[in-house]
């Protein structure tokens, strides 16, 4: 009998359906459900964004996010809770987490929820399931036509300007920022949209690189191969700070666009600072 | 009541005279029969002699032969619909390009020559070709990508360069092109409704792109109020309705049959080898690895239109077939 009873138990087992049980809490649900985001008849949208996936991504990282980086987060009631914005940060790291986590951080947002879309480098899409994941969990290659699609429906962006000069850079040049690159703040000119500064602290220690095998990279056909202490994020303390919203009317020439994406770069490293200065250890 | 019926009668004489290309098809079909009654509807097909209501003439003839003039010079014609294109499964690529290219020049020469007032061109999404960087929603001034992804669509590309030759250099002919996604429903032929009609439906393996979907009566009232409203230009016809391909083929009772996607010659060499030219061609593989999602707002703005069937409506359809043919 107790034979039979255990058996049709695991005759009923979905390891699958127990795991996400378990993963996507009401509190989730909850939260995605609280996110003015449209999608279609069938929980997509234009980009492939999908709801039930979004809430899988969300809650497995989540852990992660509370978890392993501990993360410290100030300044998210500066993020608003529906229409378009650009959330602009620092990057660092090699891999995108600072992306994932910033990701986290919004769609957590007490003061309200967003599912704050990532740009995510062009070579993504050509990568069997991880394109369609990355998609499904908000991820966008990062073309300007998106970008601006994107803000006309009034979504949350986070756009990287440093690029892979930010997330590639090496362990000794931590915390410089790198070349800004102009195209965020055309957008957020031309689209009417605020920039929100973000500065994010300890990122550069989950993945501190001493050095860039660039012959590697180059025949690989990826950015950059560094040379990392683990081939894993470190568990070290992240602390994100969100700045005052910024912003910005049109300007004529290139050269004021430069002046004004200098302003958010100085503020992001005054959000940076400040993150330094609240860390009381590295990991 | 009398007079009435007398105005009915010489009213045929009144009536525009359109002609419709492509008559033995589904969409060709639905038009013409929103249309008849309304205005003299001249059907015209290449593959056969269409049966047609009472008072509908029909012809089968090819647009680049010497005999489509006739059809000019028997008919006034007022305004043309082209919905008739040969798919690339249906014939070779030369011939292909001769019918759909040479034969649409010949077709504005001809409207140029006998005054026809309004051209509808019924082209196709696949002419911006599917890629890894595209981006989504598409305007209709992307630029056209299609014949970089293959020889086999030259001829839809090359179509649509002819059109919009013809739409500056003649507005007197007010053509309208209208690029919609993709269209399915009951009588389509196209690759993504054979496709969507087999038990076993080929997919390939870590690959779901974005697709639009509409239903063929949708279409069809799309293609009526363009011409009845007459705005000539370059219009996207699509829902802000999304769903990936391997979805779809679900939701369409389909079984999926895996097959390997990178690199991209496995899914050609299996496709020809397996001789699934109909619906799944070679050339259209990387339609289903990367995205061509289209941004339909200019139309739906510009003629007031919304489709009327959803996502699941489109997909009953080809479940239901799979259901009673069990």
């Amino acid at each position: 009998m107790q034979i039979q009873e255990v058996l049709s138990l695991l005759k009923n087992f979905s390891a699958k359906e127990e795991v996400l049980r378990r993963l996507v809490t009401p509190e989730i649900e909850a939260l995605v459900a609280k996110i003015p985001k449209p999608v279609g008849s069938f929980g997509f949208d234009a980009w492939g964004y999908n709801e039930d996936s979004f809430k899988v991504g969300l809650a497995a990282f989540k852990l992660l996010y509370d978890h392993y980086f501990r993360v410290q987060v100030h300044g998210l009631e500066h993020i608003p809770k529906n229409g378009r914005v650009l959330i602009i940060p620092n990057h660092s790291g090699q891999l995108p987490m600072d992306g994932v986590l910033i990701g986290i951080a919004a769609a957590t947002n007490p003061n309200g929820p967003r599912a704050a879309r990532a740009m995510i480098e062009r070579f993504f899409p050509t990568v069997p399931w991880l394109g369609n994941l990355l998609n499904s969990w908000g991820g966008v290659i990062g073309d300007p036509v998106n970008c601006v699609k994107m803000l006309e429906s009034e979504e949350a962006i986070i756009v990287f300007p440093e690029g892979v000069r930010g997330s590639g850079k090496l362990y000794r040049d931590r915390y410089k920022l790198q070349r800004f690159g102009n195209g965020f703040m055309h957008l957020a000119m031309n689209q009417r949209t605020p920039i929100i500064p973000c500065g994010v602290v300890g990122c550069e220690e989950t993945m501190p690189a001493i050095a860039n095998l660039a012959p590697l990279a180059k025949l690989l056909g990826v950015p950059y191969v560094p040379v990392v202490p683990a081939p894993f994020p470190l568990p070290a303390k992240v602390i994100l700070n969100f700045g005052e919203p910024m912003h910005f009317s049109p300007v004529r020439t290139e050269e004021e666009v430069t002046t004004r994406v200098e302003q958010v770069k100085a503020e992001i490293q005054r959000l940076i600072n400040k993150g330094l200065q609240e860390r009381t250890s590295i990991y | 009541m009398a007079v009435e019926k007398k105005a009915a009668a010489s009213g045929a004489a009144n009536k525009k005279t359109v002609l419709v290309t492509g008559a033995a098809g589904a969409l060709a079909k639905r038009v013409i029969a929103r249309l008849h009654g309304r205005y003299n509807v001249v059907a015209v097909d290449f593959r056969r002699k269409v049966e047609t209501d009472a008072g509908i003439p029909s012809y089968k003839v090819e647009m680049e032969k010497r005999g489509f003039e006739d059809i000019f010079l028997n008919h006034k014609i007022d305004a043309v619909l082209h919905i008739g294109r040969i798919f690339a499964h249906e014939s070779s690529r030369d011939r292909r390009y001769n019918a759909n290219v040479l034969g649409a020049k010949k077709l504005f020469e001809l409207c140029k020559k006998y005054g026809v007032g309004q051209v509808l061109i019924h082209s196709t999404y696949y002419v911006y070709g599917a890629s890894a960087y595209n981006p989504a929603l598409l305007d209709e001034s992307h630029p056209l990508k299609a014949s970089e992804v293959t020889m086999d669509l030259v001829d839809s590309v090359e179509l649509e360069s002819l059109a919009n030759i013809y739409l500056w250099k003649h507005p007197e002919l007010h053509i309208t092109i209208l690029r919609p996604c993709n269209v399915l429903g009951p009588g389509v032929r196209n690759s993504m409704s054979l496709l969507l009609s087999h038990t076993f439906t080929p997919v390939l393996l870590g690959f779901s792109p974005m697709m639009q979907f509409l239903h063929v009566d949708d279409m069809a009232d799309a293609l009526v109020l363009a011409f009845e409203q007459n705005k000539p230009g370059i219009y996207n016809v699509a829902p802000d309705d999304y769903i990936p391909y391997q979805r779809a083929v679900e939701e369409c009772g389909c079984k999926k049959l895996p097959i390997p996607g990178i690199p991209p010659v496995v899914p050609r060499f299996m496709s020809s080898l397996l001789n699934w030219g109909a619906f799944f061609p070679p050339y259209l593989i990387n339609y289903f690895k990367y995205p061509v999602i289209l941004d339909g707002r200019l139309f739906n703005e510009t003629f007031g239109w919304k489709p009327k069937r959803n996502l699941n409506d489109i997909f009953t359809y080809y479940r239901k077939t799979k259901l009673s043919a069990a």
